[in-house]
C-alpha cells in the first residue's frame, strides 16, 4: 500500500515539535474563534492567513487547517452551554444539547460533542488518506474542459441542493464571479470594470470579502438579537468521559449514518451546517424514541456534530485533488496554497508530497490533540463566554480591521470590508447564500482560464463539453443539477401534491 | 424567527423595500460587469476570446437572476409583506454600523491603535456601562496587546498616527 508509506512519511513531517507547537497554537486560537460570536472558520482563518506568509506553507498549513479543526470543536460549546450556536454547523447542537445542560448533564452532553466530532472527522481524513490519491491520479487525464466542467458542476449543485432560491443562489454567485473579474485580466493585461479606481486595479480579494461578510455581517446580526450570554458552567471529569463514551457505543449506528451523511455533504459542496441538519432529522427519524429528540437525546448530539465535523474535513478532499473547495472555509485554505505558491490540483500529489501528506497527517494529529485540549479546557471557554457582549464586540471589529488591513497593508481594504459587511447583513437577511459568493469569488479566475483554454482548443465551440465521455457526463450532471429545482417541482406536481419546501430553521 | 406577520404591524419593517433594494443594487452592478465587457470587448479575437467574453456573460446571468428577483418582489406586492427586522432591532443594528462607521474613518489619520481604545472604550460605556476604572485598562490593554503580538511577534505592520510618530514608534 503506497499510502501506508506515504502517510508515514507524512507523519514524520507533521510530528516536529515545532509543527506539534502550531498545532496546539492553530486548536487553541481555533477554538476560541468557534466560542466567539462573529468569528467563524472562513473569516478567523482569513484574518489569520498574514501572521503566516512568513512560514513554510507546510507549518502554515498545518497551523491554518488546526483552527479549523478547533472552530469546528469550539461551536459546540456555545451551542451547549449557552444555547447559542457559535457556528451555523452548531444550530442543530442546540436542540438537544442545551437541553441536556439544563438538566444538568452539560458534561455529558460536551463530552458527547466533542467525541462525536472527533469520530466524524476521523472517518473523513480515513477517506482523504485513501481517496485523494486516486482521485488525484484520476484528475491528472483532465484537460481544461474538464476542469472546467467540475467547476460547473460545482457551481450548479449550489444551485441545485441549496435550500434557498435558486435565482437568489445565481445572483450571489454571479456577484462573486464578477468581483474575481474585477482588475487587470491576466492573459490580455486589459484592466476591466476598474471604472478608473485606481484601488480597484489589483481586483477585490476574496478575503477581505470573507472577513466582512462572515466577520462584520455577523456581529451586526448578533446586535440585532440584543444579545445576553446566560448560560450554564460546565466542568468534565474523567469518570463522566468514560461513562458517557460507554452509552455512546450503543449509538454506532448514528455514528456511521452521520459519518455517510457528513462525507457526501462535504464532497460535494453541501456543507457542514446542512449536513448537521441532516444528520439529525435522519437520527430522529431512524429512533426508537422520536419524541425524546429535542429534551436531551444523547443522540441528537452525536448525529449533528459527527457530521458537521466529517463534513468540514472532507471538505478539503476536492479542494486538495481538484483545486475545488467544498466549503468557504476550504476556500480560504485554498485561496492561502495560492498565495505561497502552490497550485493546488492533481499536480499537488505529485510535486508537493511532504506538504500533502504532511496535511493529511496533521488532521489525524490536530484531531487527537483537538480532542484533548477541548476536553480538559472547556471550564475556561465557558468563562471566555461570560465576557459580555460589549466588550466582546468591539474588539472583535477592531480584529477583523487589522486582519482585513494586514492583508495588503492598505486602507481601502478596510473600507471595503465595511461595504462587504453590510452587504453580508442584508444578503443573511434576505436569504441571499454567501458560500456562492466565496466560493465564485475564489475560483473566478481559474474558472475563466480553464474556461478560456477550453474555448481556445475548441475555436469557440460549446460542443467541446460533449466531445468526450468523461467530460459530457460531468457536464450533463451539472445541467442535472442546475434544472433540479425545475425538476423537483414538476415531479411532486406531476404526483399531484403542491412542491414542498424545505423550511428554514432560524 | 418571524411568523407570517404582517410588516405594517407592530413597529417593524417590511422585506419588500430592503428586497428591492439589494436587487436592483445587483442589477445595477449587472450592467456595470456588461458595459463595462462591452467596452474591452465581449467577442473573439485572433487569438481568443476578448477580455470580456466571460464577464459579458456573468454580467448578463447577474442580470437575470436580480432582475428576476426584483420583478416577483413587485408581482408579489400585495400578498406578501414579510418582516425585515423589527424597528428596535434595526435600531441597534444602526447603533452598531455607525461608531462602526466613524472607527474606519479614524483610521486614516489616527492609525489603528487610538481609534481601537476609542471604539471599545465606547461601547464598554455605552451598552456595558462600566465605569471609567475598567473601561480605561481594557480599552488601553487591547490594542497594546495587538502591537506587541503583530508588530513585535509576527512582524505585521499596523497602521500608525500622530500618536505613534510622537512616541517614536
Amino acid at each position: 500500500m503506497d499510502e501506508i508509506t506515504n502517510l508515514a512519511h507524512g507523519f514524520a513531517v507533521a510530528a516536529t515539535l515545532p509543527n506539534l507547537m502550531f498545532m496546539l497554537i492553530g486548536i487553541t486560537l481555533g477554538v476560541l474563534i468557534g466560542v466567539l460570536p462573529g468569528l467563524g472558520g472562513a473569516n478567523g482563518v482569513a484574518i489569520l492567513l498574514p501572521l503566516t506568509f512568513s512560514m513554510n506553507p507546510t507549518s502554515a498549513i498545518i497551523m491554518l487547517s488546526c483552527i479549523y479543526w478547533g472552530a469546528l470543536f469550539g461551536g459546540a460549546i456555545t451551542s451547549i452551554l449557552f444555547n447559542i450556536p457559535g457556528e451555523p454547523w452548531s444550530v442543530a447542537t442546540t436542540f438537544d444539547g442545551h437541553p441536556m445542560a439544563q438538566q444538568g448533564r452539560a458534561a455529558q452532553a460536551l463530552t458527547a460533542a466533542f467525541t462525536s466530532s472527533f469520530v466524524g472527522a476521523l472517518f473523513a481524513v480515513l477517506l482523504i488518506t485513501f481517496l485523494a490519491p486516486l482521485l488525484a491520479r484520476f484528475a491528472l487525464k483532465f484537460g481544461p474542459a474538464e476542469f472546467f466542467a467540475v467547476q460547473l458542476l460545482t457551481f450548479c449543485s449550489f444551485v441545485g441542493m441549496s435550500k434557498e432560491p435558486p435565482a437568489k443562489t445565481i445572483a450571489s454567485m454571479m456577484l462573486g464571479f464578477a468581483l474575481a473579474a474585477v482588475g487587470m485580466d491576466s492573459v490580455t493585461g486589459q484592466l476591466r470594470m476598474t471604472y478608473g479606481v485606481s484601488e480597484l486595479l489589483k481586483g477585490f480579494d476574496f478575503l477581505i470579502a470573507v472577513i466582512g461578510l462572515f466577520g462584520i455581517g455577523e456581529i451586526l446580526l448578533t446586535m440585532e438579537e440584543g444579545l445576553s450570554f446566560k448560560g450554564q458552567s460546565a466542568k468534565i471529569s474523567l469518570r463522566v468521559v468514560l461513562q458517557t463514551w460507554r452509552e455512546m457505543a450503543q449509538h454506532w449506528k448514528t455514528f456511521l449514518r452521520s459519518t455517510a451523511i457528513g462525507c457526501w455533504m462535504g464532497i460535494t459542496p453541501g456543507g457542514a451546517t446542512p449536513a448537521s441538519f441532516m444528520s439529525y432529522g435522519m437520527a430522529r427519524r431512524f429512533a426508537s424514541d422520536p419524541n425524546s429528540f429535542g429534551k436531551g437525546n444523547i443522540q441528537g448530539v452525536i448525529a449533528p456534530e459527527t457530521a458537521a465535523h466529517a463534513a468540514g474535513t472532507s471538505a478539503l478532499l476536492p479542494m486538495l485533488t481538484l483545486g475545488i473547495p467544498g466549503s468557504p472555509t476550504a476556500a480560504v485554505l485554498l485561496g492561502g496554497l495560492l498565495i505561497w505558491g502552490l497550485q493546488p490540483g492533481p499536480m499537488l500529489f505529485i510535486e508537493q508530497r511532504d506538504f500533502v501528506w504532511g496535511l493529511i497527517a496533521s488532521m489525524y494529529l490536530g484531531n487527537i490533540v483537538g480532542l484533548i485540549v477541548v476536553l480538559t479546557t472547556v471550564p475556561f471557554w465557558a468563562a471566555i463566554l461570560r465576557i459580555p457582549f460589549s466588550v466582546i464586540a468591539p474588539i472583535i471589529i477592531v480584529i477583523c480591521a487589522i486582519g482585513a488591513y494586514t492583508v495588503h497593508s492598505a486602507m481601502f481594504d478596510v473600507l471595503m470590508m465595511m461595504v462587504f459587511g453590510v452587504l453580508g447583513y442584508l444578503f443573511k437577511k434576505l436569504k441571499y447564500p454567501l458560500a456562492p459568493l466565496v466560493l465564485a469569488l475564489v475560483l473566478g479566475d481559474m474558472a475563466e482560464a480553464s474556461f478560456r483554454q477550453a474555448m481556445l482548443l475548441s475555436q469557440g465551440q460549446l460542443s467541446i463539453f460533449w466531445s468526450n465521455p468523461l467530460v459530457g457526463t460531468i457536464a450533463g450532471l451539472a445541467l442535472l443539477l442546475l434544472s433540479w429545482p425545475v425538476l423537483s417541482a414538476a415531479l411532486s406536481a406531476a404526483r399531484g401534491r403542491p412542491a414542498r419546501r424545505v423550511e428554514d430553521t432560524p | 424567527m418571524s411568523g407570517p406577520l404582517k410588516a405594517d404591524e407592530a413597529g417593524a419593517v417590511g422585506k419588500r423595500g430592503p428586497e428591492l433594494a439589494v436587487a436592483g443594487f445587483l442589477m445595477l452592478l449587472a450592467a456595470l460587469v456588461i458595459i463595462d465587457s462591452l467596452r474591452v470587448g465581449n467577442g473573439w479575437a485572433d487569438d481568443g476570446p476578448q477580455s470580456g467574453y466571460f464577464p459579458f456573460r456573468l454580467g448578463l446571468l447577474l442580470l437575470a437572476a436580480s432582475g428576476w428577483v426584483f420583478a416577483s418582489q413587485l408581482w408579489r406586492w400585495r400578498r406578501d409583506n414579510g418582516v425585515f427586522a423589527e424597528r428596535s432591532q434595526l435600531a441597534l443594528v444602526v447603533a452598531m454600523l455607525v461608531p462602526m462607521l466613524v472607527y474606519v474613518g479614524l483610521i486614516y489619520p489616527l492609525g489603528i491603535y487610538l481609534p481601537s481604545a476609542v471604539l471599545i472604550a465606547y461601547f464598554m460605556r455605552r451598552y456595558g456601562h462600566y465605569g471609567w476604572p475598567i473601561c480605561v485598562p481594557v480599552a488601553a490593554g487591547v490594542p497594546l496587546a495587538f502591537y506587541l503580538v503583530f508588530e513585535r511577534w509576527f512582524l505585521v505592520p499596523l497602521p500608525k498616527g500622530p500618536l505613534e510618530r510622537l512616541l517614536g514608534l
